[in-house]
This record gives structure tokens, C-alpha cells and sequence, in this order.
């Protein structure tokens, strides 16, 4: 009896010791603070577990090292894919592992499943994500106007038309970024896309299977020009919105008189209009809506990017740390940190640093359709430099054909090589 | 016999450094222009079609011709002024001082400091750009400086890189007039010349081989000219240069090919100038 009980002891510690040496790696983009949250992520995880958690941080180099690894056949254990685009090229190659199998994934909404889905099988989890439909307004202003947020596109253009028959600025737009430049001007226009060409149509777009001169991006412009080239409808008209760096142009908001009373904005606007106005009592005095439907059939799509985890071997411990990545536990010390929106419907909404967050955190919960920036997702010679100044330029009064041409031009090149 | 190989090696290092600095990555960029973007398949002439059709490239050749024009016309005319004005007042040293002092600052700070000169607020709003501000006090409206195409934005840009050349022109120039015999500027006086005809008779010609120079250099730089446009506009609106795009095109959507054919565009286009300047160089020192 005794022998057994010893060579029981023996079995259990090599066992433990056995799985107190599994150790995985996972390869990041994130640096300083970011990879100090994911660091907390991963201690929670190896003093519960003892699985050894090796972080490689690579930076925005990542896609570059990410690829290179893959095809000398030495991938780390998972990675943080840059975007789901990248993830489905890796699953074309054989590269990734389905997860559905081991991750409970009913406690993440449907549209973060559908977009770390390619055919059959889910390849990835989020694990949060940010959020830029949003329209952001001073309640106390927008209310002393008689007005309130709109649930639909015609109800913002009866804000906007309002306003401006009031002698009121309706919108703060700020196009300008430095090199940048152009940049919160693609958003609006994704944003509008996804509300009236539909997500389908949206990623053939970021494929360019359609191009630019399509009718359906044709009218994404207009439905923007409609707003951004209306000298009433916006401070500074289009001078200034093409002057005024995007993030001090939503301060105006908050002058007194307002100097306009809506800006389209990502949720990471909130400590700029903090900075400029630090009086704010940011839970009373700042307020956002989601940016509406347009074509009823489409609903309310959200638009933002995510930070999306896929594995290339399938180990017990990958298993573990995937299922640990989509828990509450983990994604609550993620978010919690970093002020980022928690996928997991089960995080508990007094983690966030404050209300406004909280609250574009419960937007996402419901979210049907969630889609990727596109212009991060196309070839940087169009998202982040035909696309930009086609921006620009449109704004600026160029004839939106010949911009569309030029894009579709510069699209070509990009997509063709 | 013993005195071609002695020289041979008192030439290695140089060459050597010539090589692997200068010769070798010539010719790499020549080749990987004949490539596409990741320097894999050959595509021919392709790159260059494209170097000299895209529309956001003839932008950039339009406006590079107007910096080469606009730019060195105003850097080598003030400097010119400046330095034949400056010589007959007290104070020279220090004007000179100031005007020479934008030399120390970098085209980026430059770029910078001037974004802050040229920036836009609404009517309704108080200005916080300079020249607009002076623009709104005078009654008019502000202007968007660095938006307005052709011209405003353009020539806007240009008065930076003026702004911070002129000194350099006029030291340069200045130090050349100094030369000047003042007995033959004496002499055309006495015989009954006005201070036009001593100018236009005696210190142009004098100052001939320093002016050629000084344009020479200027549209060098010029022809090269990125940072300042990087900074203020990054070529939109029609501001576009060409050594931008040749950034653009490496860094940011790493078409190597691409790239390539517009620093051999560029490098072509900059030859001549350089030619010029080395057998004027050449010249001077014979006279020596």
C-alpha cells in the first residue's frame, strides 16, 4: 500500500513537474504600457496554471516578423494577429488552429465570432477592442438647442440643418494630422459605407474586388460631402476642417457659446477634450451617441479595431491560455488597465476607468456587425496614402470623380504588386 | 613601374570608401528600379512609365520646377540685395546675424515653427497663426495658407525654405563683394558712374562666378528639397515634391521599385547642376 501511495507521489510530482515545464510563447505589437497590462494578463495565468508564458514583444514590426517566422516553419505558439485579413492568410497557408473546439465562445457577441471566422471554423479570439462610431456632443448644449441625439441619419441631418438655420456650427471635423493628415475623414466615410453598402460590400472594397469608382463608395463621399463640404455645416467650413488637427477640433464643443455641437470620433477622443477643457466633469458633462443607421437594412454596424489572438500549435497549454484569454478573469485585468473595451460579455462594467467607457463598452456587447477599419486593412499605399489625400482633396472641392479615379489608380498599382 | 602601383594604394582607401558608399548603392538602386515593389520580379521600364505619368508624380515635377525657379530666384536675389545694402550701414553684423540665424535650425523646427505662423481659425474664432491674425486685424479673412492650391499653398511652403536659405546666400554673397577692389568702385564713381551703372558694370561681373555658385548650390538643395513639405502638408493639396514621393513610395508603402526610379529620376535630374558647379570649381582653381 505504502509503495503504491510513494509511486502515486512520484507519478503526481513528475506529472507536475512535467506540466510546470510546459512553457508557450506568444509574439505581440504591444510596448510599454500596454505590454505591462498584457505582462499582468500573463502573471494571472502562469501563478494559476505554472505554464511558463515567454512574451516577445516585436512591435510594429510584427506582421514582418509574423510572416518571416511562418515561413522558415518557426512560428511562436500564438501571435497577435494584425488584423482578421492577416488571420485568413495565415488559415489559407495551414497555419492556425481552429479554437472553437476548446474556447467557450458564447460569452463573446456573434459579429467578433463571425469576424475571427473563415469557412467552418473560428481561428482567433478578441480580446478587446476600440470603438470609433460614435458621435460625441455637450448634453447641455445640444439640449438647450431644443435638440437630442439621433437614431437615424435623417434626425442627424435634421439636427444639423436645424443648427444651421440657428446661425449654429453643427459639426467640428478636423482632418489634420500632421503626415497623417486625412485619416478621420476615412473613418467617417467607413463608417457611412458599412450603413449604406452593407458589410459584405464593405470587405469587397477593402479587397478591392470593387472599385473605388463603384457607385456604392461613390455615395459614401457624397453622404460625407453632404456634411463636410457645407461651408454652414462645419467650423471653419472646409478650410477649417482641413486645418484644425483632429484633436483639438472637438474642444469647441465645449466653449462657451459652443462653437459647434457634434464631432464623429473614436472613443480614444475622451482625454483629448479632457486636456482641453480639464474643468469637465467628463460622467455629467461629455456625451456620446452611436453614429446612426442610414439604410434600415443594414442597421448599426460599429467600426473600430480589435486586438485578435490566434494560435499555430495546438498544445494543452496553447488550449489553456486561449480559454484563459477569452475569460472575463483575463480580459478584465486587460481592460481594466488600458481603459480598452472588453469582448466577454461577463466583464463587469465597474472595471473601466469611467462611465463614458463603460458605456461604449455596453454598446459593443450588442453589437450585430463589428468590421475593421478598412483603411488599416488595405495596402498602405492606399489606406494610408491615396485614400488620405483623396480625402483631402474632395474636401478641398476637387471633383469627387477625378478623386475617386486617382484612388482607383494608386489601387491598382497597390493591389496589382 | 613601382610608381602606378605605390599611387594605387595610396588611392585604396578612398576608393574603397567611394565603393561602398557611393558606387555600389548607385547601381543597386538602378537595378532594383527595373524591379517591382519587393524587388523580385523584373518589370522593365515600368516603374519609370509610371514615375513620369502618375498624376501625383507630375504634381511633384511641377512643383519641384516652381521650388527650383521661385526658391533660388528669391534666395539669390535677396541675398544679393541684402549683401550689397548691408555693406554701406552700421548695424551690418547684426542684420547679417539675424538673417543668417534660421541657417542654425533644422527644416523640420522650421517647418514646425512656421505651421504655428500659417495656422487657421474660423472668422468667429480668435486667430493663433501670426499672419492670419495680421490678415483678420486688417479687416480681411483669414486665409488658409497652407490649403489654397496652386499658388498661395505652394508659394507658402517656398517662403520657409527661403526664409531659412537667405542667410547663407547673403554671407556667402556679402564675403565675395567684400572682394571687391574698393579703388575700382572709386575710379567708376570719380569718372561719373551712378550707383546703378557701378552695380549692373562692376559688381555683377565681379560677383559672377559667386552667384553662379551660390544658384548653382541652391538649386541642388532645392531639387532635393523634402522635409519642409513632409512637415507642413506631406504633398497634399497639390504640394507634392519629388523626393517625398520617393519617401513615400520606400517607407511607408514599400514599392522598392518604385522608389527607385524616382531617386534615379531625381539623381539625373540633379547631375547637370552638380557637373556645373565641379568645373566652375575646377576653373577658379586653375586661375589659382
Amino acid at each position: 500500500m505504502r509503495k503504491y501511495a510513494l509511486l502515486a507521489v512520484a507519478v503526481l510530482v513528475l506529472g507536475g513537474m512535467a506540466f510546470a515545464k510546459g512553457s508557450i510563447s506568444i509574439m505581440v505589437v504591444w510596448s510599454g504600457t500596454e505590454l505591462e497590462a498584457f505582462q499582468k494578463v500573463v502573471g494571472a495565468f502562469e501563478d494559476k496554471t505554472g505554464i511558463d508564458v515567454k512574451v516577445e514583444s516585436v512591435g510594429r514590426d510584427l506582421p514582418t516578423v509574423l510572416v518571416t517566422r511562418f515561413e522558415a516553419g518557426n512560428p511562436p505558439d500564438l501571435a497577435a494577429m494584425p488584423n482578421p485579413g492577416q488571420m485568413a492568410e495565415f488559415v489559407a497557408r495551414g497555419g492556425l488552429v481552429p479554437v472553437e473546439g476548446f474556447v467557450d465562445l458564447s460569452q463573446h457577441p456573434k459579429a467578433f465570432v463571425d469576424l475571427a471566422t473563415v469557412g467552418d471554423h473560428v481561428y482567433g479570439i478578441f480580446i478587446s477592442a476600440d470603438l470609433k462610431s460614435l458621435v460625441w456632443y455637450n448634453p447641455d448644449a445640444l439640449y438647450a438647442e431644443g435638440l437630442a441625439p439621433a437614431d437615424s441619419w435623417d434626425e442627424l441631418m435634421y439636427i444639423t440643418e436645424t443648427l444651421a438655420s440657428r446661425g449654429k456650427v453643427p459639426w467640428a471635423i478636423g482632418l489634420e494630422s500632421g503626415a497623417a493628415s486625412g485619416w478621420p475623414g476615412t473613418d467617417w466615410i467607413e463608417d457611412i459605407m458599412l450603413r449604406t453598402a452593407g458589410p459584405e460590400l464593405y470587405d469587397k472594397w477593402v479587397a478591392h474586388e470593387i472599385p473605388w469608382t463603384h457607385p456604392a463608395v461613390k455615395r459614401a463621399f457624397e453622404l460625407f460631402g453632404a456634411i463636410v463640404r457645407n461651408e454652414d455645416y462645419v467650423y471653419g467650413g472646409t478650410t477649417g476642417a482641413l486645418s484644425i488637427n483632429f484633436g483639438d477640433s472637438p474642444a469647441v464643443l465645449w466653449d462657451e457659446p459652443p462653437g459647434a455641437y457634434l464631432h464623429r470620433q473614436a472613443t480614444f477622443i475622451k482625454s483629448f477634450i479632457a486636456n482641453a477643457h480639464p474643468e469637465l466633469d467628463l460622467d455629467r458633462d461629455v456625451a456620446f451617441f452611436v453614429f446612426p443607421p442610414i439604410d434600415p437594412k443594414w442597421g448599426t454596424p460599429l467600426l473600430g479595431a480589435g486586438d485578435l489572438i490566434s494560435a499555430f500549435r495546438d498544445t494543452p497549454e496553447v488550449e489553456a491560455f486561449l480559454k484563459y484569454l477569452a475569460s472575463a478573469e483575463a480580459q478584465s485585468i486587460w481592460c481594466g488597465a488600458l481603459g480598452k473595451l472588453a469582448i466577454n460579455v461577463n466583464v463587469d462594467p465597474s472595471i473601466y476607468p469611467d462611465a463614458l467607457t463603460a458605456q461604449a463598452a455596453e454598446i459593443l456587447k450588442g453589437a450585430k456587425i463589428f468590421r475593421f477599419d478598412a483603411s488599416d486593412l488595405m495596402p498602405a499605399a492606399v489606406g494610408s496614402g491615396a485614400f488620405w489625400t483623396g480625402v483631402l482633396d474632395y474636401v478641398s472641392g476637387v471633383d469627387l470623380d477625378t478623386v475617386l479615379e486617382n484612388i482607383e489608380s494608386a489601387a491598382q498599382e497597390a493591389y496589382g504588386g | 613601374m613601382r610608381k602606378t602601383r605605390v599611387h594605387w594604394l595610396y588611392l585604396a582607401p578612398a576608393l574603397f570608401f567611394l565603393t561602398m558608399y557611393l558606387i555600389y548603392p548607385s547601381i543597386r538602386t538602378i537595378i532594383l528600379s527595373f524591379y517591382g515593389p519587393r524587388s523580385q520580379n523584373f518589370v522593365g521600364f515600368h516603374n519609370y512609365i509610371t514615375a513620369f505619368t502618375s498624376p501625383s508624380m507630375l504634381v511633384a515635377f511641377r512643383n519641384n520646377l516652381l521650388w527650383v525657379l521661385v526658391f533660388t530666384f528669391f534666395n539669390v536675389g535677396l541675398g544679393l540685395v541684402l549683401a550689397v545694402l548691408l555693406d554701406r550701414v552700421r548695424y551690418e553684423v547684426l542684420v547679417k546675424s539675424i538673417v543668417f540665424l534660421p541657417m542654425a535650425i533644422s527644416y523640420v523646427a522650421a517647418g514646425v515653427i512656421w505651421k504655428f505662423m500659417y495656422a487657421y481659425r474660423p472668422t468667429y474664432a480668435a486667430q493663433i497663426g501670426l499672419l492670419n491674425a495680421i490678415v483678420v486685424a486688417l479687416g480681411g479673412k483669414p486665409i488658409g495658407w497652407l490649403i489654397e492650391r496652386p499658388w498661395i499653398n505652394n508659394l507658402a511652403l517656398i517662403a520657409v525654405g527661403v526664409w531659412v536659405w537667405t542667410g547663407f546666400c547673403t554671407v556667402v554673397i556679402s564675403a565675395a563683394y567684400k572682394g571687391i577692389p574698393k579703388e575700382m568702385l572709386e575710379a567708376a564713381r570719380i569718372d561719373g558712374a551712378n550707383e546703378w551703372q557701378v552695380f549692373w558694370r562692376i559688381t555683377i561681373p565681379y560677383l559672377k562666378s559667386t552667384l553662379a555658385m551660390v544658384t548653382t548650390t541652391m538649386i541642388v538643395f532645392v531639387l532635393k528639397v523634402f522635409d519642409i513639405v513632409y512637415i507642413m502638408t506631406n504633398g497634399a493639396y497639390d504640394t507634392e515634391v519629388i523626393a517625398n514621393r520617393m519617401y513615400k513610395e520606400m517607407f511607408l508603402y514599400q514599392n522598392y521599385g518604385l522608389a527607385s526610379a524616382i531617386a534615379v529620376v531625381l539623381f539625373v535630374l540633379i547631375v547637370p547642376f552638380s557637373l556645373i558647379n565641379i568645373r566652375r570649381f575646377r576653373a577658379q582653381e586653375a586661375v589659382r
